[in-house]
């Protein structure tokens, strides 16, 4: 048994900064089951990024995410936290370095907003003071009042809060990585598309190693800089930043996996500032104005309901950069496809894992 | 009768608890108070904290014993069937036959008096213990172990906080239980409100000492609910934090 406070001196503020992340052939069989649950599963995720674990149920998806923290053991392979096997790792003390949400949160209701924060600080012994000031700290990271939020209990709070509570106990000991299994699956989709933004930003600024599940290909698409598809028995289908993945689908079942709108999706990937607009021809004042910030998506679907008039883009000041018009856009993205279709010719049978992925493709 | 007898109670007595000092007592009215002050010190003080006794060993040691089998029971399926088969089968034995058959092994005292009120909580305790550790959400403890808690800090920590309304709600029935049930430890060990009350039946009944006796051990269960419900509201705290 070991005591409480093993990780006083060493704890997980040894890590700065963020971990890298490599599964190296993971396997994982369940005794009594033929298939495998994960068949030879070997990915990188750089340091500070977010990979998100897609497939349909079955895919072993949440089985992966869990062989990272040894809830679940690997049969064979070996995991790699930082350069250094989780294996060589006392179990609960590789937790306590790993932040952890789970879809039904699990926030314990007998304790306070505060005392939830912070769960981890107090395994590993921290002072009381230095916790006070982490609870306070994160409170306002998650946009919480601490002084009004901080003594409630979870009963008390709504159901994102209660989400963002959850995320805020996982950052509580400033993680390396983090492990989030669908945490916003159980939130209606207004508050989910919002959350989603919230976690977006707050990973801007705190830059975790996360590995991220969801069975929603969307919302793989808004969240991941990089994504694996997993195929039923945990083989990997195509892992590859979003944008690589709507574009060249490794395979049939990607390609049905990610959906036929996959043309569509591309285009949410990409804001009106990132493309070529046309230049201002001191249009009237009657012309529908959209933000530099909208995705191409957007001003499409604007455009088609525009009957044929362009659309002038702003910029934060609300002075006009440009005009898009159908047949622009159209030519935009038809040059994009001839960039990006080529490559798909030479790489088509190789794994897309073995493939360097780039920058991460969200803007 | 003895009628001729001065009232004069303060005088010094040996007291003579069949003798019934004032007229009210004599004629055996519903309630005479000057024949319970004259018998408190006595009588019913004694009796009372005797009574208490009893209860609070009976249960402490009956807690003790349903905790540990509760939380075998809860990291070991197998031993719950066993548990309960063995703590209902003591439970359904009649408390005076119990009593009676403990008294030949074991002889009239307190130890025959203590094990027949202790086989008779473990029942309920074991029951209440075990739904309250079970009744703790999967994903509360799906939380705790992948934050790296030890099991015995997941116990502390998160199950048995939780468990506590469970247990509190079966720590007053066994209380009540066990205060009813031991007003018949008299037949084999002369303690409790038992003794009283038995007194008070033999004489008739004297309905002065039965009223006082029985509302004894009424109250004192009432007191002993009421202190339990007390100290649960403070202890859980985040029960009655419900909404915004």
């Amino acid at each position: 048994m070991q005591t409480e406070d093993t990780a006083h001196i060493e704890g997980p503020s040894a890590y700065a900064q963020a971990a890298e992340l490599e599964l190296r052939d993971v396997r994982k069989c369940y005794p009594g089951q033929r298939e495998p649950a994960i068949s030879d599963l070997s990915l990188r995720v750089p340091a500070g990024e977010v990979c998100v674990l897609v497939g349909p149920s079955g895919s072993g998806k949440t089985t992966a995410m869990r062989l990272i923290n040894r809830m679940v053991a690997l049969t064979s392979g070996d995991i790699l936290l930082g350069g250094r096997s989780v294996l060589e790792r006392e179990p609960r003390e590789l937790r306590r370095e790993i932040g952890y949400v789970i879809q039904q949160i699990g926030l314990f209701p007998h304790q306070t907003v505060a005392e939830n924060i912070a769960t981890v600080p107090h395994l590993l012994g921290w002072p009381k003071e230095r916790v006070a000031a982490r609870v306070e700290e994160l409170l306002r990271l998650i946009g919480l009042d601490p002084e009004e939020m901080g003594p409630r209990y979870p009963a008390q709070l709504s159901g994102g809060q209660r989400q963002r509570v959850g995320v805020a106990r996982a950052l509580a000991a400033d993680p390396p990585v983090m492990l989030m299994d669908e945490p916003f699956g159980a939130i209606d989709p207004i508050n989910r598309g919002n959350l989603q933004d919230e976690f977006l930003g707050l990973q801007a600024k705190v830059r975790k190693t996360v590995v991220f599940v969801t069975h929603d290909i969307d919302e793989a698409i808004k969240m991941g800089d990089r994504i694996a598809i997993l195929r039923e028995g945990g083989v990997l289908a195509q892992y590859d930043t979003p944008k690589a993945i709507l574009a060249r689908p490794a395979d049939d079942f990607v390609a049905q996996f990610v959906g036929a709108d996959r043309g569509i999706k591309r285009l949410s990937l990409t804001t009106l500032a990132d493309v070529r607009l046309l230049a201002p021809n001191g249009q009237g004042p009657n012309v529908q104005r959209v933000s530099a910030r909208a995705s191409v998506k957007d001003a499409l679907s604007m455009l088609l309901t525009a009957h044929g008039e362009p659309l002038a883009v702003v910029d934060g000041d609300d002075r006009v950069t440009g005009l898009v018009t159908l047949s622009h856009l159209e030519r935009l993205i038809a040059e994009e496809a001839d960039g990006e279709e080529s490559p798909v010719a030479v790489a088509s049978g190789s794994s897309a894992a073995d493939r360097d992925g780039g920058p991460p493709g969200a803007p | 009768m003895l009628t001729a007898l001065p009232l004069d109670a303060a005088g010094p007595v040996i007291p003579n608890f069949s003798a019934h000092s004032s007229s009210c007592a004599v004629q055996n009215h519903l309630f005479c108070v000057d024949w319970v002050k004259s018998n408190w010190g006595p009588v019913l003080w004694p009796a009372l904290r005797q009574h208490v006794l009893l209860t609070l060993v009976a249960v402490a040691i009956g807690f003790a014993i349903s905790m540990s089998l509760a939380l075998l029971a809860h990291r070991h399926r197998w031993a719950e069937r066993p548990t309960l088969l063995f703590t209902t089968f003591l439970y359904t034995i009649p408390s005076l036959a119990l009593f009676e058959l403990l008294v030949a092994p074991i002889g009239q005292n307190v130890f025959a008096a203590e094990i027949a009120l202790v086989s008779y909580t473990l029942l309920i305790l074991f029951r209440n213990i075990l739904t309250g550790l079970r009744s703790v959400p999967a994903e509360v403890m799906e939380a705790a172990e992948g934050m790296g808690m030890t099991p015995r800090q997941a116990l502390l920590r998160v199950e048995l906080p939780l468990a506590l309304p469970a247990i509190v709600a079966g720590l007053r029935i066994a209380v009540v239980t066990i205060i009813a049930l031991a007003t018949i430890v008299y037949t084999i060990y002369n303690r409790g409100l038992g003794v009283p009350i038995h007194s008070a039946l033999g004489e008739g009944p004297f309905k002065t000492e039965l009223i006082a006796a029985g509302g004894m051990a009424i109250l004192l269960a009432l007191f002993a609910d009421g202190l339990l419900v007390a100290t649960q509201r403070l202890l859980t705290p985040w029960t009655r934090a419900r909404g915004t």
